[in-house]
Parts: C-alpha cells; structure tokens; sequence
C-alpha cells in the first residue's frame, strides 16, 4: 500500500519537524485527490524521491494535499506558514489553488514555487508576486509552438473545441490571438466537460465548418473523448493536442485513433530521442531513470517533472541562502527568495532555468518541442 | 442543422438517454421501497465499469477487497444479532453470502486467466463483484437508521457517495478507462450510422425494463416490494420484511447501476468520479416522474439525454446549464398541480 506508506511518511515527518527546529523545513501542496488527481499523484511521487539533505542541512517535508480545492489549499499553506514555519512551499498542482496561495505567501514573505501552468501565478511580477515562482511552461509558448507547426504546414483555418472551463477558455485566447496574428483562421469554437459522455454535437459542428486542422485543449485522457468522436465521423485532417495529454494513460484510452496527433511538450517526455548536445536531455533523463526505479517502467509522466524541477530549483537556492541565514528565519526565507530569483542556466527535466526580477519563470524556447504519437508512441518532430 | 446531422445527434441523445432511463428507474424504485435518494447510485456505474476495465488490463480489481471488507463487517452484525435471537442455524447462511462467497470469488479471480477470457465472462465476473455490493451497503449504512426522515438519509446517501468516490480513486487510480465494444459492427441505415455497441445499449436497456416490469408484475418478490413502495407499515402487517425489501432493492439498484457502466464503458471512458454526473442526470429524469413513476421517469430521462445531445450541437459550453435548468420548470409545474403534503414526522 503505497498510500498507507506516504501517510506514515507524512505523519513521521512532521514529528520529525516538531523536534528538530533548526533544520529546513520544506512544505508541500499538491492535488493528490479531487478532479486534479491525475496530476497530482505523479508530483508526489516525485516529491518522495527528494534528496533527505541540501548542502549538509537536514530537510523535513511536510507534504499536504489539497484535493484540487481551493479553499483547502489556503488552507494548508495558512498552516504550513503558520504552525510549521515552513522556509519554503511547494504548490500547488492547479493554477486556481496557486493564485489563492499568493496572498498567504506574499503575507507570511515565504517563497513559494508553484507547480501549474498559467502565467498569471507570476506575471506581472509585483509586490505580492515577487514570492511566487513557476516551472511549468506558459500557455503562450505552448500556442506559438503550435502555431508555428501549423503555418509550416500550411493550415490556413482551425478547429477548436476545449475544456469548458479556465483551460480550455484561457487556451481559446491565448491560442485566437496569436493564430490571428499568423493569418491562420478559427472558424469554430466548442466547447466540452470533463465527465461528458458524448461529444457527438460538437463534433458535428466543428466538421461542418470544414478547417484544414482540429485543436483540441483538455488535458489528460479527457482529451482523448473529441479526437475519438472525430475519427469515427470520418475526420482524415490534423488533430493538435496541448501538452496536458502528454501521459501515458491518454496513448492507452486514445489508443489507434490518435495516430499522427501533434502536440508541444516538455522535452522530458521525449528525452530520450533529444539530441545529445541538447543540455536538457542529461537532467530530463536522469529525472526518468530515477523515477522509474522507484515506480516502474513507463511511469513517469512530464507532470511529475514540473514537481522535480520545482525542488531543482528550490536545492539550487538553498546553499546560496544558507550564506546569510539560518534555516527557520525571515531572514532565510528572504534569501531564499533573493537566490531563487538569482538563478541562472539551472538545468531541468523540462528545460533551463534562467530567472530574473521580471521573469519568474525563466524558460525560454529549449523548453519546448513539437511530438507526434506514432505507432503509440511520443515521437521528437524534428 | 440538416436531417443527417439531427438524426446522428438524435441517435446520440436515446443511446445516452437509455442509460440515464435505466438510473432513473433505479431511483424511483430505491425512493419508492426505502425513502432513500440514492447518490451513489452513479458509483455503481463507475465501480461496475471501471472493474471490467481493470480486469480486462489482467488486475485484480480493488473492489473485491471492498466486498471482503463489507462482507466481514456484514457477517459480524448480523452473526452477533443472529446469536443473540438464539438463531444458531441462521449462522451458516450469513457465514456463507458474506464471507464464504466474497472469498471464493477472490479465489476464482485470482486463479483465472482474466485478460484472456471472453467479454461475456468478464462481465459476469464484474457483476458478482460489484453487484452484492448494493445489498451489503443497504445492510451496514441504511437499515441501522431505516426508520429516519427522508433528510437523514438523504445526508447519509451524501456521505457514502463521497466515500464511494474516495475509495473509487484508491482503487482505480486517477485516470481513465474504456473497454472493447461488445459488437464492433456498424448499420448504414439510410443516412445514418448506426454502431452496434449503440444497438447493444438501446436494446439492453430496453429489455432490463421489460424485465423488471415483468419482475414487479409477475414474482412474488416483486409484488413484496410494490406493497412496501405503497405502504411499508401495511406491507410489515402482511409479513414482508423491510429488510429484505430493501436488500433487494438495492440489489437491483446495484445491477442496474453496473450493468449501465458495463454498456456505456465502450462509448465513454469512465473515471473514478465519473457516475456521479451520469447518475444526477437520472436524477433529472426521476424528478421529471415525481421520483414516483416509471414510465414517467424513464421519458424525462430520454428527454434529458436528447436535449444534452441538442444542445451540446447548438451551445455546447452551457450544455450542462441547459440540462440541468430543465428540472426548474418541472419541479414549478409539478408543484402548482400537486398539493403539497407535510412529510410526517
């Protein structure tokens, strides 16, 4: 029982963190249950594989989770802050939940490197956001790539059908706006839930439109539910997918029905076929190889990866803090904030960390590559 | 809009409509017997798919654990009450159904080759899984406060389907499932295209209604429950147990829940919280029937299915608005008609 074990782990650690005050103490947010669950679950896994010791200090880790709701995740930081005067959170897994995490945060002045994906958890940096750090990749990087492949391939009108939520509406915007600018055309927009167990009237208006390529944004299998319908209404075009179908699990529910489907990612989701001067590859798989040791073979997701870049990013700061503070300190939570924004050409599993006081990101384009599913594999577009 | 694309979508709408037919109908009938409106019904639906999904990948399905569990405390209470009333020869039977049974069965799955075993099997194996389930439930969460306002256990029925979907993530993960299609044939019927899982939904559904209405009409058991659906203290007077009413109540609620998952899980992939929505919009359908007729219910609820797959055509991201506003009109129509009755304390 794996959950039983986390659990012991959990509790022990947080006696541990009550008897030993002086060590570093790091606390976690993630959505282990709840609708986020399928993200969740690989970050905590990965969180579990975190090194027990930073620059000879020992780490305890608090791990909570927050059931994909936002009031529980304000709720589990205003206590990490609070109770266990963490140095550092992690967290959390979706954007609404790290958004309302800000204002703890900005308050208690404790860094905190969330793990989802929109760009509004950092931009624009200002009083309260300059605690706040991301690793996974912008939305916006993402379209542009997806925009790019398209007018190399000469797609002149889309598709679109997505989430019928912030995604898929934020993916609309994000997507509308810079196709525009390129001249590639939407000429329709649908939209679908999670849990629907049809598509078919979507999918019927979206063909009438006729577009040279579909695009679809969901994330995870979901996703898998319009491409299917589209195939069995005879669609033979394009399909494009976002990076949140980028699992395992989406290849085996979309199974011969997504061939061919392009989508951008990480590069750690196909690290292996990277090239070898590509200084991504080298921390991408070594991310895989140590996951897969402990969870099996074909388990690691790029969801997870974002979780391990988040505690790259957070060993890379703490030597650097640690010269002007202790652990358990404003001070130290200061400096840590000054070092994480200080970090330069940290390489990790889903690109290299370049930060500065106005990019709390710090990924530029090695971030991202354009994959296609052949034979039901990810394969590297080159 | 053309008659092609509103005979696809129309086709679309009765195959969803079918199944959100057969959850109306299990609601009715668990409101009408026991007073309980019955949430996890949906989850029945997912356990239900989601096992055969499980053993169609070669995993031991986690609910199978669940059925031990539930049969042990099962066997506990009612073999403490059994020995208590000095009904020792009562003992073997509770023994046998709760715990002899699950165990076997774990056996059986553990020794059999799942993946390699035809559809048909595999289903039956989820059925004997998951389907005892129901009884069991209405044995450890229902039948200790059966005599409780319909509030109660309304906040019960809350509580078990939260817990339901917790351990449904526990035991099938985060992620979704589809299983094969029982029929892989496609119908070209003039315009249309018809596949012949739909053909399997709309048919099984069909004859699992006939099926019960001959169940209800026909057998003793189903007269038992229409006297209790009537008047429980009447039904009591005449000899009919209320518990066995309402195990086999939720029996039948409990087969009717997986053997929708079972056929809606080739069309759809299925996750662990999935039911609940399948199982709200039965819900809608039963409300339209007043939560007291069948053919009522089981029209509201090809109604609900046909103006989801409608509008999801014409404004897909208010779709589930539109379903779900249905019931407003309904619940005033039904209002002003009726006269309303205090529920009695």
């Amino acid at each position: 029982m794996k959950l039983k074990k986390t659990l012991f782990a959990a509790i022990g650690l947080a006696f541990a963190a009550t008897a030993a005050q002086a060590d570093l103490t790091v606390g976690v947010v993630v959505s282990a249950t709840g609708p986020a669950a399928s993200l969740g679950i690989p970050e905590k896994n990965t969180l579990a594989l975190l090194p027990s010791t930073i620059a000879g200090e020992k780490v305890n880790y608090i791990v909570l989770d927050d059931a994909s709701d936002t009031t529980t995740a304000v709720k589990n930081i205003r206590k990490l802050v609070s109770e266990d005067k963490v140095d550092v959170v992690l967290g959390s897994t979706i954007t609404p939940n790290s958004l309302a995490m800000i204002d703890v945060a900005a308050e208690s002045k404790t860094p905190l490197i969330s793990m989802a994906a929109s760009a509004r958890i950092v931009e624009p940096v200002d009083d309260k956001k300059r605690w706040v750090f991301k690793t996974p990749q912008n939305d916006a990087q993402m379209s542009t790539a997806i925009v790019e492949h398209m007018t190399d391939n000469g797609v002149k009108t889309v598709g679109f059908i997505g989430f019928a939520d912030a995604y898929g509406e934020g993916w609309y915007e994000q997507f509308k706006a810079i196709a525009e600018a390129r001249g590639i055309k939407v000429v329709a927009n649908e939209r679908f839930n999670r849990v629907d167990t049809s598509v078919t009237g979507q999918v019927l208006k979206l063909m009438s439109a006729r577009p040279d390529a579909m695009f679809i944004a969901g994330s995870g299998t979901p996703s898998a539910l319009p491409q299917k319908a589209l195939v069995e209404r005879g669609w033979k075009g394009k399909v494009y997918q976002t990076h949140g179908v980028a699992n395992n699990d989406f290849l085996r529910v979309c199974g011969k029905d997504c061939e061919g489907t392009f989508l951008p990612a990480g590069p750690v989701l196909v690290a292996e076929q990277l090239a070898d001067s590509n200084p991504v590859k080298k921390s991408a798989l070594d991310y895989i190889a140590k996951y897969e040791a402990a969870h099996g073979k074909g388990s690691v997701s790029t969801f997870g990866a974002h979780a391990w870049d988040a505690a790259l990013l957070m060993q890379a700061a703490v030597p650097e803090a640690l010269k002007t503070a202790r652990p358990g300190t404003a001070e130290f939570r200061a400096a840590m904030r000054d070092a994480l924004e200080g970090l330069k050409e940290v390489a990790g599993a889903h690109g290299i960390f370049t930060m500065s006081p106005t990019d709390h990101l710090g990924l530029d384009q090695r971030a991202r590559v354009m994959v296609q599913i052949q034979n039901g594999a990810w394969k590297l577009v080159k | 809009m053309d008659l092609q694309i509103a005979l696809i979508l129309g086709q679309d709408g009765i195959t969803n409509g079918a199944i959100y037919a057969l959850l109306a109908l299990a609601l009715v009938l668990v409101f009408a017997v026991t007073r309980v409106i019955f949430i996890p019904q949906g989850e029945f639906v997912a356990y239900g798919a989601l096992t055969l999904a499980m053993m169609d990948a070669g995993r031991l399905p986690g609910t199978i654990w669940l059925l031990l569990i539930a049969g042990c405390a099962v066997a506990v209470l009612d073999g403490y009450a059994a020995l208590k009333a000095g009904q020792q020869r009562r003992l073997a039977a509770i023994l046998g159904l709760n715990l002899a049974y699950p165990l076997a069965l774990l056996g059986l799955l553990k020794a059999l080759p799942l993946p390699d075993l035809p559809l048909a099997v595999q289903v039956f194996a989820a059925l004997l899984v998951v389907v005892p389930l129901g009884p069991m439930m209405y044995r450890l969460v229902y039948q200790p406060i059966a005599e409780a306002s319909v509030l109660v256990l309304l906040i019960v029925s809350v509580a078990a389907h939260v817990a339901m979907v917790g351990l449904g993530l526990v035991f099938f993960g985060a992620e979704g499932y589809r299983t094969p299609p029982f029929s892989e044939a496609r119908f070209e019927l003039g315009p249309m295209l018809i596949s012949g899982q739909t053909l399997w939904v709309v048919l099984a559904s069909l004859l699992l209604i006939v099926a019960l209405a001959l169940f209800f009409d026909r057998t003793l058991y189903g007269k038992a429950l229409r006297a209790t659906a009537i008047n429980r203290t009447g039904a009591r007077l005449m000899g009919i147990s209320p518990a066995l009413a309402g195990k086999l109540t939720f029996f039948l609620a409990a087969l009717i829940g997986v053997l929708s998952g079972v056929l809606i899980s080739p069309i759809t992939t299925i996750y662990y919280d999935t039911g609940f929505l399948i199982g709200l919009k039965g819900f809608v359908g039963a409300i339209i029937g007043g939560l007291a007729s069948y053919p009522i219910a089981a029209g509201g609820a090809l109604l609900v299915g046909l103006l989801e797959a409608f509008s999801s055509f014409w404004a897909s991201a208010y779709k589930e608005v539109i379903v779900f506003t249905l019931i407003i009109p309904v619940l005033l129509w039904r209002s002003l008609k009726s006269h309303h009755l205090e529920e009695e304390e």
